[in-house]
């Protein structure tokens, strides 16, 4: 329940960013270079204007985060919505429809799950670049983003979904539906599919979290957002190389702050699972 | 089971067409195979009678069908900013990379171990708990940002161990392929940090697995009967549970070191470690397409390569995958 209140906090913090951040970390009248790298309020040398402190472009490192947090969750649901549409189609097909529907959608499921789905992301990450030249890319950064996760992980959906289609569409509701006439896109949206979502429910938690954390991966690797619009995974990236000459804030603040988002939303996942699925639980 | 062999290596075989299709497709869309040869300084005239000559404006099929053949004899083209065949160049930077792997899997497999069992046997011993909780929060943590928290502590803080790179290297074979860190202290000293980071992401996982499979074997018939029969705890736990315990934790290993390997391109990075992950975020930046499209065929390669051998493998031990993949 704790995990339930935190995240809460993190969801208005993110949201309402603009209001609460002490400044506009994209709007470069707001920053002066002799404001950077300005430790924690708290350390010798700190202001109380700069809670955290400053990042090398001496930006408030309160608000990057705010507002780095507001692009990672942006980017995290909406990717998982994708994965989620079209692991329900596909996996919706593949379960109530069977025979070789299943077989060939399933084999490609099996074939990209085979391969991890970061690596994927990466890759895909890498030719997205190389294909749109650095600067569209960043400018594109956030929807190429949600597409790039959103195509690596759906087959953990699609699996999902159709081990539960499989379950529901031998009872006798699905059977009823089908004697009195009704056309077979109608049965499997509208009276398989809703008694099928708990399991996508169950799911969805845990993969925003993995989601989050390959937006951060691949913002760290520079295939990501620019750092000019900070995700919390390029602010690592730009202050990585600080830690050596002693600015540790630049890098360690929104690093905690990632772990800590999403050790909550992986606590509610397990809380959720908990609940909804007991049967799924095990240590 | 003949057929399952056959059938799971046209399926290995078909997947490799549908990855070097789309490698080639990226390729010819991206590419830039005269810049790879000569470099820049020659003249449009110059150019396009050499894209000419290598066939560059040949049907989409017919450069196709060249392509995996040269494929096929070890040829993926040449990699620009190295100067070198870009096989060549994953091959001499996997070495790097497969020990960064193989410390990473010494790691696991001591420290899991012992740890799951012990929090198998004592669910409610302090230190079970505090592994318990402790591997709930390395779930969480992204592998890059442990390797900077390592290497502000080790490095920068306490100044005890190496911050980047291999450190000194040894030549294994005297032809220069294989470098290897394992042999001296200096190389050794390089390889913690990496690896320590490589493994945190791993051994939550471990332990949670050790642990819910042991608890499990130990609430079962036999190991009853095991404590009827008044055996000694040791060995009921060492040589009956555990033994049965080890299968799917092998099973999982392998999947893992896997994904593993994802993580070593963020690890490599943040350490400049010279390996195939440093090498292909080399070619992303520097847009050495047909480096970039080298590396997907020999990550894909291998990828499918173990899965397969894996597949045929258990359907050796286990009948039943044999007769789920006929459908």
């Amino acid at each position: 329940m704790a995990s339930f209140i935190v995240l809460v906090i993190f969801l208005i913090l993110a949201i309402t960013a603009p209001w609460i951040s002490p400044m506009n970390p994209y709007d470069s009248h707001n920053i002066d270079i002799m404001n950077s790298e300005i430790p924690p309020m708290w350390m010798e040398g700190g202001s109380p204007e700069f809670i955290l402190g400053t990042d090398n472009m001496g930006r408030d490192m309160l608000s990057t985060m705010f507002y780095g947090l507001r692009t990672s969750i942006i980017i995290g649901i909406g990717a998982v919505s994708l994965q989620a549409f079209i692991g329900i189609v596909l996996g919706l097909s593949a379960g109530y429809m069977g025979g070789k529907t299943d077989a060939i959608l399933m084999r490609i499921a099996d074939i990209q799950f085979s391969f991890p789905y970061l690596m994927v992301a990466i890759f895909i990450g890498a030719v997205f670049q190389l294909l749109f030249g650095v600067g569209s890319y960043e400018r594109l950064a956030i929807p190429l983003l949600t597409l790039i996760i959103g195509l690596s992980n759906w087959p953990m959906f699609a699996r999902t979904i159709r081990a539960s289609v499989m379950g529901e569409k031998n009872k006798e509701y699905v059977e009823a539906a089908r004697v009195i006439g009704l056309p077979r896109f109608t049965i499997m949206f509208r009276h398989v599919l809703p008694n099928s979502l708990t399991s996508v429910m169950v799911i969805f938690t845990i993969q925003v979290a993995s989601a989050i954390q390959s937006e951060a991966a691949l913002s760290f690797l520079g295939l990501g957002m620019p750092v000019t619009r900070p995700s919390l995974g390029s602010l690592i990236r730009a202050g990585q190389e600080y830690i050596f000459s002693g600015s540790w804030w630049i890098t360690i603040f929104p690093g905690l702050w990632l772990v800590v988002f999403v050790l909550v939303i992986n606590l509610l996942g397990d809380w959720l699972r908990d609940v909804l699925n007991p049967k799924l639980y095990k240590g | 089971m003949f057929a399952f062999i056959i059938r799971r290596i046209i399926q290995a075989v078909v997947v490799m067409m549908v990855i070097s299709l789309v490698g080639f497709s990226i390729k010819s869309k991206i590419g830039d195979p005269v810049r790879d040869l000569v470099g820049e300084r020659v003249t449009p005239e110059e150019r396009a009678q050499i894209a000419d000559k290598m066939g560059l404006n040949d049907p989409f099929l017919i450069q196709y069908t060249r392509f995996v053949k040269q494929a096929l004899k070890g040829d993926l083209g040449r990699s620009f900013i190295y100067n070198k065949p870009a096989l060549e160049v994953i091959v001499r930077h996997a070495p790097a990379t497969l020990e960064l792997l193989i410390g990473t899997a010494l790691i696991i497999i001591f420290v899991s171990l012992p740890l799951g069992i012990q929090s198998a046997l004592q669910p409610r011993s302090l230190l079970s708990r505090f592994t318990m909780s402790f591997s709930t929060l390395g779930v969480s943590m992204p592998v890059f940002l442990t390797a900077i928290l390592l290497i502000y502590l080790f490095a920068v803080n306490l100044q005890i161990l190496p911050s980047y790179g291999r450190g000194e290297t040894v030549d294994l074979f005297g032809n220069g392929y294989w470098k290897t860190g394992f042999l001296t202290h200096d190389g050794r000293m390089h390889l913690i940090l990496p690896c320590l980071s490589l493994s945190s992401i791993m051994l939550p996982l471990f332990i949670r697995l050790i642990r819910s499979e042991m608890m499990e074997v130990l609430e079962t018939e036999y190991i009853k009967y095991a404590w009827a029969k008044g055996l000694s705890p040791a060995r009921i736990w060492m040589v009956h549970a555990f033994k049965n315990t080890l299968l799917p934790v092998i099973t999982v290993f392998g999947v893992q070191m896997g994904i593993t390997f994802a993580f070593t391109i963020l690890t490599e990075l943040v350490f400049q470690w010279q390996g195939m992950g440093f090498i292909f975020l080399e070619a992303v930046e520097r847009s050495d397409i047909s480096l970039l499209i080298a590396y997907l065929v020999v990550v894909a390669g291998v990828f499918v390569l173990v899965n397969t051998v894996v597949d045929i493998i258990y359907g050796f031990i286990n009948p039943t995958i044999r007769i789920a993949g006929t459908r």
